[in-house]
């Protein structure tokens, strides 16, 4: 009889972060260096840039909230195996929408009401953009990645044409978007952060929801049968095309949220890069958090943060921002370096005992 | 005068259509083994980025293109390590290094933006130049586009005209077969990304020393990447349909112009995503013709059948599925 060590799980967790980090570390010191900027300066730049104020704290909070409202969203795609790239354009879209709903409802209508009614439409404008990826995956039979990634680009055409054509500002169109909102139907924020209550609250809301949605619900349970096991999800009678479906319209509906936030939270306008790329980066957080709710806000919390530090770089160090880009890469890639590793020891493990070989 | 305009309009859609015709092939040959390399659009700009510089710092040219094509083979090879030894999914990992390679481009060349640097000299065809309207549209460029050009040809016949080629398409139709006719699946995978890397690495260096010469940020190449993605499956994995769709989008760039001065309210970026809308729809189509009660209709209808056959553009059937060998 062969006994199996097992490791203690804790343990070898932080084993594996610790040997990512280790890995992360040594490569952007590398990069940093190539690029013959001192990289300890680099560091605490950005250590300096995310936590050096309270204000640039709460820059750190107006990027971790659409993060973690879209982590949210893919959390239940990832869960049923598909890969919705097409998150940014779903967060696009619900932005479009929230945006329509603040143009067309009348100024009469008090601000709070507006508001609500905007979050609304965001939510069910990043829905259906998601759906016809959702329709094109079960019905058409294209790849979602595919067809998200088509779709992010129509979404970035409309507002592009949306701010130059209808909705552009009077008399001039430009990149810089379109006119503002006027100041009620801004969210409120605390004076010192910047950072408005509602939109944390809202957040934080959607973290527990997607918790327990994901955990103690029947559609959460649905979800993860079928994307562990296709074929025996049939067995049990659950239907994957509305549950695929389903799964998106969660996706969209929280991009689309976070549209809406970057809108009237942030921007007060609609903007050409309204998305800022985060969709993308929600990808990223979500694949580094091991598709877990509870890491996923603090991975999200720790990309803000190299998001918001890097931004001061170019001033101080005359290095591109885009450093913290390389450092999430860098420590996403390394994470599933780590993961393979760690399977494939455990498969040749398991092949060697079941052989008679230790 | 008329006709004088209609060749500057052709010759500027063959050179503007270079790199992107080069990054289509390099992805169509990788995904003919089966394996997409998503990375395709950060890698463009890592390699564009890093002809420049290396050009720049050596003054040669081809050190240029040779770095950059390297550096497309090792981005590309990460995906194949990943992706084929260690069950990685390939979008994943695809992904993370598109964005990952952009931002690196943004962070080394960062010194190098907005500065004179060296560029692929013009270079006619002799005599060839001379031929009426033909030699000026396609034999009055530089070396990169007649290489482009040549490429087409040269993947189309390797891949359709070559034991090697027949090899290539059973890896990715089905690698199983091919193991049991000797051929290693994961070797020659890992081979064709490469390959396709290459090429890719080659169609960056392109854009910086040619097609849009100069390094910066924003380079003016991004977003090709993700056009040539959708050119390869517009153009059905066939290297030359590929090739045809890739100088209709330079078409249509070029066009934009024109567009725009017809739609003024339209912007000049909305015409940059056609290829995408049209990407889908190629993906409906093939989906569909494939369905079994399409496949019956057509079945005694011979004309049907032609138009049908005519259509289709099949994926290579293990098309992101990457081989696992039986032994543990």
């Amino acid at each position: 009889m062969t006994i199996i060590k097992e490791e203690n799980t804790t343990i070898s967790l932080l084993k594996d972060i610790s040997l990512t980090a280790l890995f992360v570390f040594i490569f952007t010191t590398l990069i940093i260096t190539i690029s013959g900027a001192p990289p300890f300066e680099a560091y605490e730049n950005i250590i300096r840039g995310a936590f050096g104020s309270y204000s640039k704290f709460g820059q750190v909070i107006k990027v971790w909230i659409p993060l973690t409202l879209c982590s949210c969203g893919l959390l239940y795609t990832f869960k049923i195996n598909l890969w919705n790239i097409g998150i940014e354009g779903q967060m696009i879209m619900g932005a479009v929408f929230g945006m329509a709903a603040f143009k067309y409802i009348p100024g009469t209508c008090p601000a709070a009401l507006t508001i609500l009614i905007a979050f609304i439409a965001g939510l069910t404008g990043g829905a259906i953009w998601a759906l016809f990826a959702g329709f094109l995956k079960t019905f058409g039979g294209v790849n979602e990645i595919f067809a998200g990634l088509g779709m992010n680009f129509v979404a970035q055409s409309i507002i592009l044409w949306l701010i130059f054509g209808p909705w552009k500002r009077e008399g001039i169109a430009s990149m810089s978007g379109t006119e503002q909102l006027s100041e009620p139907l801004w969210l409120s924020t605390f004076t010192k952060m910047r950072i408005s209550p509602t939109a944390i609250v809202l957040t934080v809301a959607s973290i527990l929801i997607t918790a327990f949605i994901l955990k103690y619900t029947k559609v959460g349970l649905g979800l993860k049968a079928i994307g562990s096991n296709m074929q025996s999800a049939f067995m049990y009678k659950l239907k994957p095309t509305s549950y695929m479906l389903l799964a998106m319209i969660f996706a969209g509906g929280f991009a689309g949220l976070a549209g809406t936030m970057q809108v009237t939270g942030v921007y007060h306008r609609l903007i050409p890069t309204i998305s800022s790329n985060y969709g993308y980066l929600a990808l990223f957080v979500v694949m580094l958090a091991n598709y877990n709710v509870w890491a996923a806000p603090l991975v999200a919390l720790f990309f803000a943060c190299l998001n918001v530090g890097s931004i001061q770089l170019p001033m101080v160090l005359q290095i591109d921002s885009s450093l913290s880009g390389v450092i999430q890469g860098a420590l996403v890639l390394a994470t599933l370096g780590v993961q393979s590793f760690k399977t494939m020891k455990k498969k040749r493990r398991e092949y060697n005992n079941s052989n008679g070989r230790v | 005068m008329e006709e004088f305009n209609l060749t500057i309009l052709f010759a500027s859609v063959i050179a503007t259509a270079t790199p992107i015709l080069l990054a289509t092939l390099g992805e169509t040959i990788s995904e003919k083994s089966g394996i997409i390399n998503l990375s395709l659009d950060g890698t463009l700009l890592l390699c564009a980025m890093t002809g420049f510089v290396i050009s720049y710092e050596t003054n040669s040219l081809i050190l240029g293109f040779a770095g950059a094509a390297v550096v497309g083979a090792v981005i590309s090879s990460i995906v194949g390590v990943f992706s084929i030894y260690l069950n990685q999914s390939q979008v994943a990992v695809g992904f993370v290094l598109t964005l990952m390679a952009r931002d690196l481009a943004y962070f080394i060349g960062n010194p190098y933006s907005r500065i004179q640097g060296p560029q692929v000299a013009h270079m006619p065809i002799p005599f060839l130049e001379d031929i009426p309207f033909l030699g000026s549209v396609f034999f009055n460029h530089n070396f990169t586009v007649y290489f482009s050009m040549l490429m087409i040809f040269a993947c189309w016949w390797y891949i359709y005209k070559t034991p090697y080629g027949l090899k290539l398409r059973a890896v990715g139709e089905h690698p199983g077969a091919a193991f049991s006719r000797a051929i290693n699946p994961r070797k020659s995978q890992m081979l064709y990304v490469i390959a396709g890397g290459l090429i890719i690495g080659i169609a960056g260096a392109t854009f910086s020393l040619s097609t849009k010469a100069g390094w910066g940020r924003p380079q003016g190449a991004e977003g090709t990447g993700w056009i040539a993605l959708a050119l390869v499956i517009f153009g059905g994995w066939n290297p030359i349909k590929a090739a045809v769709g890739a100088y209709l989008f330079a078409f249509l760039q070029t066009m934009g112009i024109h567009f725009q001065s017809w739609f003024p309210s339209v912007p000049a970026q909305v015409f940059n995503m056609a290829p995408f809308p049209l990407m889908i729809f190629t993906l409906l189509i093939i989906n569909f013709f494939q369905r079994e009660s399409i496949i019956l209709l057509a079945k005694d209808k011979p004309l049907l059948k032609t138009i049908l056959r005519k259509l289709d553009n099949t994926a290579p059937t293990s098309l992101g599925k990457p081989y696992k060998p039986d032994e543990y």
